[in-house]
């Protein structure tokens, strides 16, 4: 290997991949921009979703209840809802956004309170459509505190304390630090999302530098060139992994930025409510997520150039490699289903592995065998897929197929 | 020098099974001197060529080039060849100077050396005013003469091109002609395949005439005249290549 020409190899494919429009769209701007208007994006929308919804009184219908008017005039008496006369399509209403929510009060009711006989009220509304949600907790909020207050009454009347229903109370207290909690609510997604742009930035330039060369003629002049095909080969593949890195680092901090302002955002309006949401992530943890993935990037820039390079014209090369996108978008989504933990045998499976120890190390837990484990063994699959790509760069069939 | 010893390329196909692209091939081309491979679309002249320049590795026999093997010690071989067709294409996103440059710096020439020798090749080829100019806005001709400065970057000693003219207008084709003829004037070996028979007429020295992968005549032009009493180089060509064509038909 003469490193000089590996240099000279790689200093050319930097210049012209920089020259590129379509490069720096595709790993410059839209890792950059693509996660802040996306989160903003948000933001922004469900602000205003939730702020109109807010704002409403929903109007409620009341089904049955005129033998009950206790608990009616309860419900009258709620100034964030709207109670509006029985109509019988109450259940198109709903369903039309007419109405929010209507509460059916069985025959009887009052009777049966009167008895001590428990009864079932029942709230109708529209699950998924937010103001209807709002409405069904404005009336199970009335209908608590008239509950509430009847039972203050009855331990009143029989000179009983408020203690006897509620003999103690519970708190839940967290005891793991911010970074944590915010690991564990995003943490999942940073691995996968740093898997899944590592090999998308890739993917553009290993086929730039492979059929896209062969479709421009110019393989054949470099294959003219005394440089040795090992050398050729390695100056392309740090081409293709520093893009594969820079799509990654972008995004990932692109990404953290957005969760970090999202995370002020939500803090901020959740603060009023008494519930914070925390999305620091720390920084050692994010570097050692880089480090994790870094084999895995050199393995997909071998590999993806190996594949590319079968193809004689660029679109040919996309047709490759689209599928092998699912190949790796299964094992990192796998990695952030529900039950599915780090053990020695999917420490070995590529991919899935990475992503499941940078699941463990945002959230703070190192375990460092399986990090060793997992390090190694990329690093292995890794020096394969460079092995294999030199190799297939000198088979004649491969680069002059027709 | 370039000698082709029994130089044989075969190829798998997977409908026709295995072909012989190229046959045997032995010959010889002398420095200062210009040997033109003549031969229809398929007769195996690409291939040669590109055994030559190593760009592909013959399945027997093989070639000397300037001394060195090219089974044995293809990179020296590359350094020692200019390889010139219509087939290699400039990188787009470099200019000019820098695809020179490039070629240069492979051929592990120093930045001194790089920076004279560039000097001299663009002030030949008067090339000076597209120098800075993306290879991708450049004009045929421009293109042409970017492709040259390629190949002389490293003053290779023996040439090879491969119908270093097709598609080209009149005045692309008589830049690349006078530059074929200059690398013999500059004592160069030279070996060019074309179709177009005045270019032959004007520039080889020595003919060989190749037809199924295999060498069927070889000699000066007044040596093949004289052979086949006809002066009518297109009449040579079909008097050796016909019966053979013929018989494939």
């Amino acid at each position: 290997m003469n490193l000089h020409a590996v240099g000279v190899v790689y200093r050319k494919e930097l210049t012209e991949w920089l020259r590129d429009r379509r490069t720096l769209i595709s790993t410059v701007l839209v890792p950059l921009l693509a996660f802040p208007i996306l989160i903003s994006g948000m933001i922004s929308l469900s602000t205003v979703l939730i702020g109109s919804a807010k704002k409403e009184v929903p109007k409620i219908m009341i089904i049955h209840g005129e033998d009950s008017p206790g608990v009616v005039d309860a419900l009258r008496a709620n100034k964030d809802v709207e109670v509006v006369a029985y109509a019988d399509n109450w259940k198109d209403q709903i369903s039309d956004k007419q109405i929010r929510a209507a509460v059916e009060i069985p025959e009887g009711f009052q009777a049966s309170l009167d008895k001590g006989t428990p009864q079932t009220i029942q709230i109708h509304y529209y699950e998924g459509e937010i103001k209807s949600e709002f409405g069904a907790e404005h009336v199970e909020k009335s209908l608590k505190a008239y509950r509430d207050d009847l039972v203050k009454k009855r331990l009143e009347a029989k000179n009983l304390p408020d203690s006897l229903i509620a003999p103690f109370d519970t708190k839940q207290h967290n005891v793991a630090p911010p970074e944590k909690v915010g690991g564990s609510t995003i943490g999942s997604m940073i691995g996968y999302m740093v898997i899944i742009l590592s090999m998308t930035g890739a993917i553009y330039p290993a086929i730039d530098l492979t059929a896209g060369e062969k479709e421009r003629g110019t393989m054949e002049t470099i294959l003219s060139s005394p440089v040795s095909r090992l050398d050729l080969v390695l100056g392309k593949f740090l081409l293709v992994f520093s893009a594969s890195l820079t799509t990654a680092i972008l995004s990932v901090t692109s990404m953290g930025l957005s969760f970090a302002y999202m995370g002020h955002a939500l803090s901020n309006s959740a603060n009023a409510s008494g519930a914070g949401i925390h999305m620091n992530l720390g920084l050692t943890s994010v570097v050692a997520v880089f480090l994790m993935a870094l084999p895995l990037s050199v393995l997909f820039s071998a590999v993806l150039m190996t594949v590319a390079l079968f193809a004689k014209t660029y679109k040919e090369a996309q047709s490759y490699l689209t599928p092998m996108t699912f190949i790796v978008v299964i094992p990192a989504v796998a990695s952030v289903l529900p039950g599915v933990e780090l053990n020695p045998k999917l420490a070995l499976i590529p991919i899935l592995n990475t992503s499941l120890v940078c699941k463990e190390i945002i959230t703070g837990t190192y375990h460092w065998g399986s990090i060793a484990t997992i390090f190694a063994s990329t690093c292995v699959y890794a020096a394969i897929a460079i092995f294999i790509a030199v190799r297939t760069f000198q088979r004649e069939s491969v680069l002059f197929r027709s | 020098m370039i000698e082709a010893r029994s130089l044989s390329k075969r190829f798998q196909d997977k409908k026709r099974g295995e072909i012989r692209a190229v046959d045997s091939v032995t010959f010889t081309c002398q420095p200062g001197k210009i040997y033109g491979l003549l031969g229809a679309n398929g007769a195996g002249k690409t291939t040669t060529l590109r055994m030559l320049a190593t760009i592909l590795e013959p399945t027997d026999g093989t070639a000397i080039i300037n001394g060195f093997d090219v089974v044995e010690h293809p990179e020296k071989v590359r350094a020692n060849v200019g390889f010139l067709s219509t087939a290699t294409a400039l990188y787009p996103r470099l200019t000019a100077q820098e695809m020179v440059e490039y070629f240069g710096r492979l051929n592990g020439l120093d930045e001194v050396t790089l920076k004279k020798r560039i000097e001299d090749i663009f002030h030949r080829l008067d090339m000076n005013g597209f120098r800075d100019r993306r290879c991708d806005k450049l004009s045929t001709g421009m293109k042409q003469k970017t492709s040259i400065a390629r190949t002389l970057v490293h003053d290779p000693p023996v040439m090879i091109f491969d119908e270093p003219t097709t598609g080209l207008d009149v005045m692309t084709a008589r830049t690349i002609i006078g530059f074929i003829a200059d690398c013999r004037n500059r004592g160069k070996t030279v070996i060019f395949s074309t179709h177009i028979m005045s270019e032959v007429e004007r520039l080889c020295d020595h003919i060989g005439i190749i037809h199924g992968g295999k060498l069927l005549e070889e000699g000066t032009l007044a040596e093949l005249r004289a052979k086949h009493n006809e002066h009518n180089l297109e009449e040579i060509i079909v008097k050796v290549v016909g019966p053979l064509a013929n018989a494939e038909a």
